[in-house]
């Protein structure tokens, strides 16, 4: 296929997303320990050595991990607040679930021979999901039928409004769409333009200063993309509250 | 997606992401994941984490209201101690005023003094002198008397009467 | 290789280079998006923190739509 083509520099950008048994080399069924599994667990016990082991002082001056614990917390606790409101405090535990999943995942995807579990939309598409179905059903359980009125925009003219209704209804069903995709694509595509940048740089071998510096270039982008993202699918996650929470315009 | 099964260990043909044979291992893996991090978090973690800024805010409030006490105590302390130099300023003062004002006085009375035995000597001197001047011209009298007496004597012999010479004497040194 | 094989494929890799330019759209509106924000708070210092969030929104869904376009670049390369 396309990856054999004309190239003669032998570079395969996507085995590195390629999903593998860990013991062995059989057929994957759901319950294999995979590579998927393997750095999921990482994420986890990354997330426990933060949030847990970095705050097991309780200090009143906190030390550097417990400051940045605090400073995670703080941060997306902010942001639900700011974004979903007072009563979207009460979700804040699941973003903050969601926010240090993927924030950690997209981290220990950038070392070296890792595996980004964040990369796979099997991964983003289930938590896009999870999230709109857990919104839909938080919106029709707080308003009722009256959650509807989010896609009749009384705003605008009376004519308009079938219209609107019906670009906010397919613009509603999009939301799973992009919010996982952003970050699949976003992840994925820094990953496979670092591993082509590596085999040009592995092609040209001693003297490759420029594909070296592009693939420094391009890693610092990936760190900030990292958080950025992991922000972004928290504050999308957010806004969505919100309109269940808030669906009058 | 037709050179998965094949090839897919060695080298991804196809985007690994649409291989949809792994999607039921990466969800299960994934929401096995989720849920343990969930509980991590609102089991242990985020009690923790709020306790603690919860706590930190308190003692931060606890400081603060601290500080405002010691500050309070400060101004009133400086207000004490302002206080006690105004008034020790104005002991001082009236200490030095009184201590003037007895010095003045002593010297008032030393110098009425002074002047007084000034004033006692020199009428005493200026009555002596006009005692020595007094007796003084007793004695030029006698002596003008005494000395007219001879000259009339010797000028002219018999003439002599002391009586009339002292007259005449007495009127020139008068006159 | 086969000449008809290597023709859909010609066609395939054209058009995910023609999808690719969906990119450059999506570029442009990030940087229209940032570009604003930051002439809003160069007039406005003080309000600028609290639209950080706002800004990073308007990003997030100019640009899944660059991020559809890559998307289709990589389904007509990898899923024929």
């Amino acid at each position: 296929m396309a990856t054999e083509g004309g190239s003669g520099f032998n570079i395969h950008p996507m085995d590195q997303f390629v999903v593998k048994p860990l013991f062995g080399d059989g057929p994957i069924a759901w319950y294999t320990p995979t590579n998927v599994t393997l750095w999921l667990a990482i994420a986890i016990l990354a997330v426990i050595a933060l949030l847990v082991l970095g705050t097991r002082g309780r200090a009143i001056v906190p030390s550097r991990t417990q400051s940045i614990a605090e400073l995670a917390y703080g941060f997306v606790y902010q942001m639900v607040e700011d974004v979903a409101g007072k009563d979207g405090v009460k979700y804040f535990p699941y973003i903050m679930t969601l926010f240090m999943f993927i924030v950690f995942a997209n981290f220990l995807g950038l070392l070296p021979m890792s595996f980004t579990t964040t990369s796979h939309l099997a991964v983003t598409g289930t938590m896009a999901i999870a999230v709109f179905v857990s919104v839909t059903v938080i919106g029709f359980v707080k308003h009722g039928v009256s959650f509807l009125s989010l896609f009749w925009i009384t705003a605008a003219p009376l004519a308009l409004r079938p219209i609107l209704a019906l670009i906010e209804v397919i613009s509603y069903f999009v939301r799973p769409v992009s919010h996982s995709i952003r970050l699949m694509g976003n992840m994925m595509a820094g990953h496979a333009v670092m591993k082509v940048f590596a085999g040009f740089a592995g092609a040209l071998g001693i003297g490759a200063v420029a594909p070296i510096v592009a693939i420094s270039a391009v890693y610092a982008l990936e760190i900030l993309v990292s958080f950025i993202q992991a922000y972004v699918f928290a504050i999308l996650t957010c806004v969505y509250l919100k309109d269940a929470l808030h669906p009058h315009h | 997606m037709a050179t998965e099964a094949q090839g897919a260990v060695e080298h991804a043909d196809g985007m690994p992401q649409l291989d949809f044979s792994t999607y039921p291992n990466q969800i299960f893996w994934l929401v096995v994941t989720l849920v343990v991090i969930y509980l991590v978090l609102t089991k242990i973690a985020l009690p923790r984490i709020a306790s603690v800024l919860a706590e930190r805010q308190g003692t931060i409030a606890n400081d603060l209201a601290a500080a405002e006490d010691l500050k309070q105590q400060a101004v009133e302390a400086e207000e004490a101690y302002n206080k006690a130099l105004a008034d020790a300023k104005a002991e001082a003062g009236r200490i030095v005023a009184g201590a003037r004002a007895d010095i003045q006085k002593d010297l008032d009375d030393a110098t009425a003094k002074a002047d007084a035995e000034i004033a006692a000597k020199s009428a005493e001197s200026e009555k002596r002198i006009s005692e020595i001047r007094a007796s003084a011209l007793e004695s030029i009298e006698a002596v003008a008397n005494d000395t007219a007496v001879e000259v009339v004597k010797a000028i002219m012999p018999g003439a002599e009467d002391g009586k009339a010479v002292k007259t005449a004497v007495t009127a020139r040194m008068k006159g | 290789m086969a000449v008809e094989g290597d023709l859909v494929q010609m066609g395939a890799l054209v058009g995910a280079g023609l999808a690719c330019t969906g990119m450059g759209g999506a570029a442009v509106g990030v940087g229209h998006v940032v570009g604003n924000y930051i002439a809003g708070a160069l007039r406005n210092p003080s309000a600028a923190a609290s639209q950080t969030a706002t800004m990073f929104i308007g990003i997030a869904f100019s640009e899944a739509l660059g991020i559809f376009s890559f998307l289709v670049a990589l389904l007509l390369m990898y899923a024929q």
